[in-house]
């Protein structure tokens, strides 16, 4: 990487590898260059022809600088350095130009275009372009697609910069979107209008720098500029994708991706995008008492007093479910402790490790995968559990990454080597790869591995392959789990262990696990799911876009996600629920806001309020254990439906239905 | 001209054993790995043996090339010479429309289509058995004006020898291809200026046009 | 007038024998493995000091561009690509190589190959010209069956295979990089240079490609002499070079003549003049459709080569000679060259897919006389917006024949409007 040379832009002498493009030297030095089909994750276009800029001394007519590539300039007189001008004559009329030929058959419908005030071409049209039009004839109108429930299309809009092509092919991985015809009448085109088959196609919303993809779910609800847009952390999986959460008052209008080249680079899934219709529907917005075996609203004192009889009424288990943040689960631990009560999040009875990082996190990041040479995938089915970090694999894949598969065989949007369905082919394996030097493999672990059955066989091997040098990388399903076994929120020999002897179960949203007959449940969470029918008093909490709070996600990473909007009607923080209890229980516990918690937090737990750091985590392998042959199964049937906000969504299940529908798993004349 | 393809397709399409082993001999023209550059010879091949290009036939190219439907629908669209719907059983004139023919009379020839097959290109004439488009250059301007029909040209056109050639297709003749103006190929009309030593022992046809001739034209 | 002794393509018109045997009569295949062990540096020294350049279009010194070719190999193999998409307006000279001289061009693809250090070749044929491709495929076969490909070609101890390949009507595809795309199995959409071909062209490997005359002159060039073949034309615009006249002359015909002839001796000698007489030319399309046109004062001292035409705003592109008489409606003229390029942009980049079907659409009004004066001069401004500003060099084909209407045809545009505002 010693292929530093000298570049003079606009007259500013930089230094720039030769492998940069100019789009890239101008990015790192400020300077703008518009673009339309230039997008730094994809593949380069260079359709669009936005971004010429002039090259002294080169040939008499601009170069598209998302192309170029700072060691194709040749030097200048005497060696000087390659001269590019973006601001020159030549450069600014090449834009004008480029920008009047977008606009001939670009509809003038702005006033009625969803993607009017955050729109590239209308941006650029007032930075680049003229103020009149010379165009005479009549416009070109395109049909429209039917991409589904997801992506509404205006393709009359469409500029044919094929970012959404790229993405779909390249990123998504599937081959439905192309370009058909040539000239003026080509068309950006799903084969055949088939809808589209990947739950990250969103994306191609933002994308898209035109108003020709929008958002469906969102279309006409809103305008850019009225809305509050608040930096979030996604819950819907454990990769913790970093998003942007706007709302319109107290409603959340829309979800979109923000940039973290670390966890989500800058894609988000379906799930986590369009998910925001569940946060108003089936919502707890009361507390409830079971009066005669019927939930009845109440009042908050009154829940409040029930609550605290209850608890010591008998031996307390706490459960912490899959949404929580770290700040409600580090109360309610300490609640429980106070009442001598047992812990447990891993509510879906999986092995992972107390104690032990390396073992329930795993030793490598997210952005290993970019690097890996050899990924082996253990009990796991990315698409469904992080289609993201699926997307990531992908990326790696076509890099030249070998990826190796133990498990049910799925489609992974890319080619591997199935090694088997069972923990027979994982010994089988691990014994020829033991003879081998394991350095650049990732070993990727799915909680399909760690099911009881196989009792823990999977989790050993992997960590004994990762002393010989491999990456682990334990793959979460739940946003909250990381952060709750951080706080060792977990109880020895499991929830078996922690159920066996429990009277009253504080349960604070889990909704994926059916608590057995027998023992009295208080609920705290923010939807009427499986949790709460089960509950005997019921606190109606924040949702995660209503709180702040800290999720630590599958690598380890702690990272704050902030509040949106507001808890609805009388639902309360997680956190300030506790907090209350705990005053109720005479007992109160040491803070008053969530700022003095997080204080208090950080003494015990210092690397959660390490915001975005990752801690090394020292390999400790835990004993190889044979255990019976067991098939390793994956543990997400409906990735639509994983969690109560999603099964609150009217758009998730559609596109449950529809994705069944696929399948074959529902008989569409049947149903 | 936008293509897509034609709302009315067959239920489904297979090579004829000759020609899927044909098929199987083109991929080996190229490297290992890279059999999607067969797509344009065995979609043409496709094509001739239905007369156009169907839906069921592009997936089964596709298939045959472990390419994915939408790349070969992009190629099936871009290229021109793909009949996205069905032609005249009997021929489908190509009548190439481009400078050197439109000064030379290819007007004339587009109008006698207009007149005695359809009204607009790429209509099947009501008895099914002609249709006609004007194409662009067809690369044989010292002989404007011109046509195609299948795999031959018909050359130095008139309306009037464009009749007669109509005539002889409605007739279910097979005409010889080549010149209406009694050139041999594309040597000067008043006589051969160049190269005339080999002019004295030239056979009666061309080429191009005995091999029309073996196929069966008169 | 280029004497028979001096002509390369001696069986332009089809009339002598086409098979192999005929062409070894007429010299072809004539101590080709000698020519290959003199060895690239000789071959390509030989072509660079004959001063050939390509006869595809833009002109390029062929010697120089096969001195792109690495020298030793990666590991990557090395393609040579014929340009065999004769698609340009006005131009059918190729054709007349593959279907009636094809030795000439299969011979010089062996050099060629060798030159650049290639086992295999591809010949990428238009897919309109059907006989001419099974024409050239006999003669392919032919070859084989005679040693002439294959392992150890000719006895040349280089092993070198020949494909032919085609396409399916995309005058795109004549763009090298369109080419070699379609060839990949894909739409023929331009790709941006750089990457160069000679670095990565075919399957991301090393590639030359090269329009068919090009390729077919070499044999000939190295049997009878680098000055041989540079004592024809003017310096820098050497040798011979087939030409096709079409349009309004009395005996259009595809003939071989000496580079930098002039237009008229060339219409007159070998087409008996242009349609009634020389005084009746309006205006000459002298290489093809994306060259600018001379109207017929620039006629009647024209010359024909690269330079004299560059010199005088226009080119010699592909030699495609398109006469037009004083009957001629010029602006309707260039209006189908309009449609046509609309017809074939590729709609990848924005200026060429959206600028070109407006040039056209403004040139159909022109034809109509439906415009204002104005728009004169907005169309040409047009046509500067396209040119330079795209992938590939059809948005300044499509711009060019446009620019040379307003440049020498201005008042006829106006007349035709004024005629259409002012009723009779």
């Amino acid at each position: 990487m010693s292929d530093l040379r000298k570049i003079i832009v606009d007259g500013i002498e930089t230094e720039a590898y030769g492998d940069m493009t100019l789009i890239q030297v101008c990015e790192q030095m400020g300077i703008e260059i518009p673009r339309f089909c230039y997008h730094e994750r994809l593949s380069i276009a260079g359709n669009c022809r936005m971004c010429l800029v002039e090259i002294v001394g080169g040939p008499p007519k601009p170069a598209a600088s998302c192309a170029m590539q700072v060691k194709d300039l040749r030097p200048g007189p005497e060696g000087a350095p390659p001269q590019v001008k973006t601001r020159s004559d030549m450069a600014r009329s090449a834009r004008e130009g480029v920008m009047e030929f977008l606009l001939i058959n670009h509809p003038l419908d702005c006033p009625i275009c969803d993607q009017g005030g955050e729109c590239d071409l209308q941006d650029q049209a007032v930075a680049y372009g003229v103020d009149f039009s010379r165009y005479k004839e009549a416009k070109r109108a395109v049909d429209d697609l039917d991409l589904g429930p997801l992506v509404e299309t205006h393709m009359t809009r469409c500029i044919s910069c094929t970012r959404c092509v790229r993405f779909t092919t390249e990123v998504a991985g599937i081959t439905q979107m192309g370009q058909s015809g040539r000239g003026e009448d080509a068309e950006i085109t799903s084969y055949l209008n088939q809808t589209l088959n990947s739950n990250l196609q969103g994306n191609i919303i933002d994308l898209c720098p035109v108003g020709a993809l929008t958002s469906k779910p969102y279309a006409f609800t809103a305008r850019s500029w009225e809305l509050e847009k608040v930096e979030s952390i996604d819950v819907m999986d454990a990769m913790g994708a970093n998003i942007r959460v706007d709302s319109k008052g107290r409603r959340v209008m829309r979800i979109l991706p923000r940039n973290h080249d670390g966890v989500n680079e800058e894609w988000i899934s379906d799930k986590t995008r369009f998910v925001w219709d569940g946060l108003t529907n089936q919502r707890l917005d009361r507390p409830f008492v079971r009066i005669d075996g019927k939930l009845t609203p109440c009042s908050w004192d009154r829940a409040l007093e029930e609550a605290s009889h209850m608890l010591k009424s008998g031996n307390v288990t706490s459960l912490a479910g899959d949404l929580v943040p770290v700040e409600a689960t580090y109360a309610l631990g300490q609640l429980t402790d106070s009442l001598q009560g047992q812990k447990e999040c891993r509510v879906d009875n999986v092995d992972l490790p107390i104690g032990n990082r390396s073992g329930y996190v795993g030793t490598a990041t997210i952005e290993d995968i970019d690097v890996a040479k050899r990924i082996l995938l253990i009990g796991t089915n990315p698409v469904n559990e992080a289609p993201v970090l699926n997307a990531r694999i992908r990326a790696s894949w076509l890099a030249g990454c070998n990826i190796n598969m133990i498990g049910e065989p799925v489609d992974l949007t890319y080619d591997y080597k199935h090694h088997g369905t069972d923990l027979l082919s994982l010994q089988k394996l691990a014994r020829t790869l033991d003879e081998e030097d394991l350095t650049g493999t990732l070993i990727i672990v799915g909680q399909g591995a760690l099911q009881k059955q196989l009792e823990n066989s999977a989790l050993s091997i992997a960590m004994k392959l990762a002393q010989k040098g491999a990456g682990l990388l334990i793959l979460h399903t739940a946003a909250g789990r990381v952060g709750a076994l951080d706080l060792g929120f977990a109880a020895e020999g499991g929830l078996d262990v922690a159920l066996g002897s429990a009277e009253v179960i504080y349960n604070m949203g889990v909704d994926e696990y059916d608590i057995p007959a027998g023992p009295k449940v208080i609920y705290q969470g923010s939807h009427g799911d499986r949790g709460a029918h089960r509950a005997d008093i019921i606190f109606p909490a924040a949702a995660y876009t209503e709180e702040s709070g800290i999720f630590v996600n599958t690598e380890g990473r702690p990272q704050l996600a902030l509040k949106a909007s507001f808890p609805v009607g009388e639902a309360k923080e997680n956190w300030a629920i506790i907090r209350a209890l705990s005053g109720t229980l005479n007992s109160p516990l040491g803070y008053n806001s969530l700022i003095q918690l997080r204080e208090q937090m950080a003494k015990e737990f210092p690397h959660l309020m390490e915001i975005d750091m990752i801690q090394e985590n020292e390999l400790q392998p835990i004993e190889v254990t044979v255990g019976n042959n067991a098939e390793i199964e994956n543990v997400i049937q409906d990735f639509y439906l994983t969690n109560p906000i999603a099964r609150a969504s009217a758009i998730m299940a559609e596109l449950s239905y529809r994705s069944k529908t696929t399948t074959g798993e529902i008989n569409e004349a049947a149903a | 001209m936008l293509r897509r393809f034609h709302h009315t397709q067959p239920e489904s399409f297979a090579f004829s054993e000759e020609n899927r082993k044909w098929a199987e001999a083109q991929i080996t023209k190229y490297p290992e790995g890279r059999q999607a550059s067969a797509i344009i010879p065995l979609l043409w091949r496709a094509q001739e043996q239905e007369g156009w290009l169907t839906k069921p036939a592009t997936e089964y190219v596709a298939d045959f090339l472990g390419m994915a439907h939408i790349r070969a629908y992009e190629v099936a669209t871009f290229y021109f010479m793909f009949q996205l719907r069905p032609v005249g059983t009997t021929a489908h004139i190509q009548v190439c429309g481009t400078t050197s023919c439109m000064i030379c009379g290819a007007e004339d020839l587009v109008e006698v289509c207009k007149e005695r097959i359809a009204e607009k290109p790429h209509q099947v004439s009501p008895c099914g058995r002609f249709s006609w488009e004007e194409v662009e250059c067809l690369g044989a301007c010292a002989n404007a004006p011109m046509v195609q029909i299948g795999k031959d040209y018909y050359e130095d056109l008139s309306r009037a020898s464009f009749e007669t050639l109509l005539n002889d297709l409605q007739d279910n003749k097979k005409p010889l291809p080549g010149s209406r103006k009694g050139r041999f190929s594309s040597e000067p009309e008043s006589g051969i200026k160049s190269l005339s030593e080999m002019a004295r022992q030239k056979d009666e046809f061309s080429p191009a046009v005995s091999l029309a001739q073996s196929e069966g034209a008169s | 007038m280029l004497a028979d002794k001096d002509r390369i393509f001696t069986n332009l018109y089809g009339m002598d024998d086409c098979t192999l045997a005929g062409a070894k009569k007429r010299g072809h295949w004539d101590g080709t493995a000698d020519l290959i062990k003199k060895g690239q540096d000789w071959i390509i020294t030989q072509v660079k000091e004959s001063g050939l350049r390509g006869r595809g279009g833009a002109g390029f010194p062929t010697g120089l561009k096969w001195s792109f070719m690495p020298k030793n190999s990666d590991g990557r193999p090395h393609y040579l690509v014929v340009n065999a998409d004769e698609s340009e307006p006005g131009t059918c000279k190729d054709r007349e190589i593959m279907r009636h001289d094809p030795h000439t061009l299969i011979e010089g693809c062996l050099i060629a190959g060798f030159a650049m250090r290639s086992n295999v070749g591809y010949i990428y044929i238009r897919g309109e010209y059907i006989r001419e491709k099974e024409l050239l495929q006999a003669a392919i076969d032919e070859a084989y069956a005679d040693g002439l490909l294959g392992k150890n070609a000719c006895n040349s101890g280089w092993d070198f295979d020949l494909y032919l390949h085609h396409g399916a009507g995309a005058y795109i595809c004549g763009e090298e990089t369109a080419l070699l795309e379609s060839l990949e199995g894909k739409k023929g959409m331009p790709r941006m240079k750089p990457p160069f071909p000679a670095g990565s062209g075919l399957y991301g490997c090393p590639t030359t490609v090269n329009n068919v005359e090009s390729i077919a002159v070499v044999p000939t060039i190295l049997r009878r002499g680098a000055t041989w073949f540079s004592s024809f034309g003017r310096e820098n615009n050497t040798g011979t070079k087939i030409f096709a006249i079409s349009g309004h002359v009395n005996s259009p015909c595809v003939v071989e003549e000496s580079m930098s002839i002039t237009l008229r001796e060339l219409i007159d000698k070998h087409c008996d003049g242009v349609r009634g007489g020389w005084d009746n030319l309006k205006a000459v399309i002298p290489g093809g459709a994306s060259v600018p046109l001379l109207p017929k004062a620039l006629c009647d001292d024209a010359i024909m080569d690269f330079d004299w035409l560059r010199d005088h705003q226009s080119g010699l592109g592909t030699a495609a000679v398109i006469v037009m008489d004083q009957s001629t409606d010029v602006v309707k003229a260039i209006w189908r060259l309009s449609k046509f390029y609309k017809h074939e942009s590729c709609g990848q980049c924005t200026p060429c897919r959206e600028g070109a079907g407006w040039m056209m659409r403004v040139m159909e009004r022109f034809v109509s006389g439906e415009a204002d004066i104005e728009e004169i001069d907005t169309l040409l401004r047009i046509t500067k917006q396209v040119e330079g500003h795209t992938i590939c060099a059809l948005g300044d084909a499509a711009a060019w024949p446009v620019q040379g209407l307003i440049r020498h045809f201005r008042h006829e545009i106006e007349e035709k409007i004024i005629r259409e505002k002012v009723p009779a």
